[in-house]
């Protein structure tokens, strides 16, 4: 798993590319945290994800809770359709806001 | 965004490797499999195994990837505990081998050769998708400020449902039918129909393919579809998760339970103590059996398995171990799932000693009757158990535990389709029996005509005896004593007056039941007339006869608003739910003048005596219709017809609040075969009133 940062207007995209599932979740988690704003806006592209296991999404929850302890916004971009149901299923959809595209989603957090 | 650092546990590093796997001794406690730093604690306990192995499985492969002996020095007591580091939790089952003797006539089936499941596993994997194993989970779901509701017992109206099959068929139209995930696509449904708390069929993980028979016609194997048989008493089904095959069925069903609550609905859950999947010694090896059979199992003196449930085994619930455990299963439901209560299927054998008889002060029932964790839920006995124990009435409550009233069922049946010498036994289940619960007021009693186990209401009323070949036992199976009349013809018709007949008994039914004090329950999709052409014992159809069917939504619309409407009444009038009983009047063809006589088809109730709440049902069974003189309404207060099940739709029933006022306030009529139901308003507050508090 690859982490790509880039900073769009205001907004913090964060790209995961790969696998996230229990072996590089803690990892991820690590890594985000540490490109994560204390104030601010953050987009994460998972366009790039090409499987999400159970850890994966609760490191995404994760990483909504931390983002809500501070001031940061946060959106997610690139859902897979399979994660997008997994999310929906379990309740997790609506903790984010969830964008269509990178562009989207830059402007749902810039509002 | 930085968190402080924990500070490191000097414990967090392995001791020693086991086949290859680093690890140290576990902790005994928590039971089961649980995350912590590192890696993974695996606990199991059995005081007659003489050592245990822990099987390591990836994720779904026929053959274990390691295989973990327990050393002494991992072992307290009887238990055995062992910490495997470098675990992915995700991505491995488990299971153990226990070692011991192999002597059945001193109750021993120890048999290393067979993996069993962890009786305490969180997750099980979905059976579909690989062989059924114990999983981990991590129970971290964020429940944000959810908790157990809390209604008062007393005004709940209960609506049991099968957690598949009320979304299965595909006319639900929901994104993933038969799972937990669709039946929230239709928590809007439960709301509008009214009802606050749903009682699912077993949840716990079962083998829904463990039945014997198949179809006589098709021959195709049938199913196990109620799931009374468990497999796994602290995992969720797993095929009931559209996450399933991700191993997120615990947080799918707990969405499931926040979202019902976000709703205002409570969930009960039906539970299996009385016998597991493992049947008797011809039955499979799956857990209990092979890790300590002799303490979970009642077995007769030569080892034999006791069978008082009728399904080959029965658990030995008062045992002290089994006791514990199964203390264990429910405050793990409800604190990490925030279950509302618990219905207990045969729950008389929850009373019985390791010999089967019947215990003056039952251990099991008392503790959980006085469980700190438990005390805001609902206990619920089905009181009786296929061995002949019937304790209606009679169950040890504690002044905690409520019933399925089977005698209300039976009664309300009999009056309905018109016997005579009921009306006396009627009265008495429509102010909660007292006969039976006078200490305990309302909630003591859960009123209920229909349930899963039998007909549906439209087969109470269609068929005159059961039509159980499909099941394949040549219409031995299911209970013959059904009380039920089928108007007429039996089965399906076109004939216009059976069909309004039909009708009316089901709104007739609907509305004695949602008109007596005591705990309502109301099968799924009797509310619009769904049928099983006459089967009275589907447990082994997973299939279009059992599925609900929800076309039937739009074709019995009226129906499902004479339902909706009652439930709003029941809820807008506190003395239909509350008592005391004293506070209900009895009246005739003349008011004040009730007749109990034998030949008798017609009693009317007043209840209430205040100008604030005053509800009079009258109930006419017999063929032809009566003038009943009426009692005066409470001071200030004129009569009021919510509810005539002889009129027609929409005009069976008003919405609560907007009932028209009665012409004649001294009388009204009560059709052949009919309910009656009036309530007081002063006539000015009339738009008002019927909005409870």
């Amino acid at each position: 798993m690859q982490l790509r940062t880039e900073l769009r207007d205001d907004v913090t995209i964060i790209a995961l590319e790969g696998s996230l599932d229990s072996r590089t979740a803690p990892q991820v988690q690590q890594e985000i945290e540490a490109l994560f704003p204390d104030h601010g806006l953050v987009l994460l592209d998972l366009s790039g994800t090409s499987y999400m296991s159970s850890a994966g999404l609760r490191v995404l929850l994760l990483v909504y809770r931390r983002a809500q302890a501070g001031t940061a916004r946060l959106a997610l971009t690139g859902v897979p359709d399979e994660v997008r149901e997994i999310m929906a299923a379990t309740g997790f959809l609506d903790f984010f806001t969830v964008a269509g595209s990178v562009e989207d989603g830059v402007k749902a957090l810039t509002v | 965004m930085t968190a402080p650092q924990a500070i490191e546990r000097i414990d967090a590093y392995p001791t020693r490797r086991i086949a290859g796997f680093p690890v140290r001794a576990g902790r005994p406690l928590p039971f089961g499999a649980t995350p912590v730093p590192g890696g993974v604690n695996f606990s199991v306990y059995s005081n007659n195994a003489t050592g245990m192995t822990l099987v390591l499985y990836r994720a779904g492969e026929p053959e274990p990837m390691a295989e973990l002996p327990f050393p002494d020095a991992f072992v307290i007591g009887g238990v055995y505990a062992m910490t495997v580091y470098d675990l992915d939790a995700e991505g491995i089952e488990y299971g153990y081998r226990a070692q011991g003797p192999f002597d059945p006539e001193r109750g021993h089936r120890f048999d290393p050769t067979v993996v069993v499941a962890d009786p305490y596993a969180r997750l099980m994997s979905d059976a579909r998708t690989g062989p059924r194993r114990s999983r981990v989970a991590l129970d971290d779901f964020d429940w944000e400020d959810d908790r157990p509701l809390r209604l008062p017992h007393e005004d709940l109206v209960i609506y049991e449902l099968h957690a598949r099959g009320f979304t299965r068929d595909p006319s639900s139209g929901v994104a993933a039918p038969g799972t937990y995930a669709g039946l929230v696509e239709k928590i809007p449904y439960l709301r509008e129909l009214g009802v606050n708390c749903v009682e699912l069929l077993p949840v716990f993980e079962f083998d829904e393919n463990d039945n014997p028979r198949s179809h006589p016609v098709t021959g195709e194997p049938l199913a196990n579809y109620w799931g009374y048989n468990t497999v796994g008493y602290f995992a969720p089904k797993a095929s009931y998760a559209s996450t399933g095959r991700y191993g997120m069925q615990a947080d799918e069903f707990k969405n499931l339970v926040k979202q019902l609550h976000r709703a205002g609905i409570e969930v009960i859950l039906d539970v299996v103590f009385n016998h597991t999947a493992e049947g008797n010694e011809y039955g499979p090896t799956i857990s209990f059996k092979g890790l300590d059979n002799a303490t979970y199992y009642m077995l007769t003196p030569d080892g034999h398995y006791y069978n008082f449930s009728g399904t080959g085994n029965t658990l030995n619930c008062n045992n002290p171990v089994v006791r514990g455990f199964v203390l264990d299963c429910l405050r793990y439901w409800a604190s990490e799932f925030h279950i509302d209560g618990f219905r207990f299927d045969l729950a008389a054998i929850l009373g019985r000693g390791p010999d089967g008889a019947l215990l003056a002060n039952p251990p099991l029932l008392e503790t959980l009757a006085y469980d700190p964790v438990l005390r805001d839920c609902k206990l619920i006995a089905e009181a009786w158990d296929a061995a002949g124990l019937y304790q209606v009435g009679s169950f040890p409550n504690y002044c905690r535990w409520s019933e399925w009233n089977g005698r209300y069922r039976d009664t309300v049946r009999r009056f309905v389709k018109g016997d005579t010498g009921v009306t006396g036994d009627l009265a008495t289940r429509m102010v909660g029996s007292p006969d039976m619960y006078a200490q305990r007021g309302t909630s003591a009693t859960v009123n209920f005509v229909l349930c899963h186990d039998g007909f549906t209401l439209n087969d109470l009323v269609s068929y005159n005896g059961k039509h159980n070949e499909v099941n394949g036992e040549d219409n031995r199976d299911g209970d013959n004593n059904n009380q039920s009349w089928n108007c007429g013809v039996e089965g399906p018709t076109d004939d216009p007056e059976v069909l309004a007949l039909r009708a009316r008994q089901m709104r007739n039914v609907f509305m004695i039941l949602l008109a007596s004090q005591g705990v309502p329950m109301i099968l799924a999709g009797d509310e619009v007339g769904r049928t099983q052409q006459g089967n009275n014992n589907a447990y082994c159809h997973d299939g279009p006869l059992t599925w609900f069917d929800w076309r039937l939504v739009e074709r019995n619309a009226d129906l499902l608003r004479f339902v909706r409407r009652a439930i709003a009444f029941r809820q807008a009038h506190p003395v239909l739910r509350r008592g005391p009983a004293s506070e209900v009047s009895w009246h005739g063809v003349r008011a004040w003048t009730a007749d109990w006589s034998e030949h008798c088809r017609l009693i009317a109730g007043m209840f209430g005596t205040g100008a604030d709440d005053c509800v009079y049902v009258a109930a006419n069974s017999h063929w032809e219709g009566h003038l009943l003189e009426l009692p005066e309404p409470p001071q200030g207060t004129a009569w009021h017809l919510f509810a005539d099940t002889a009129a027609p739709p929409p005009f069976d029933a008003r919405e609560p609040g907007e009932e028209p006022v009665l012409p004649d306030q001294s009388h009204v009529e009560v059709g052949p075969r009919a309910v009656v139901v009036l309530v007081a308003h002063s006539q000015a507050e009339q738009r008002d009133n019927g909005k409870e508090e």
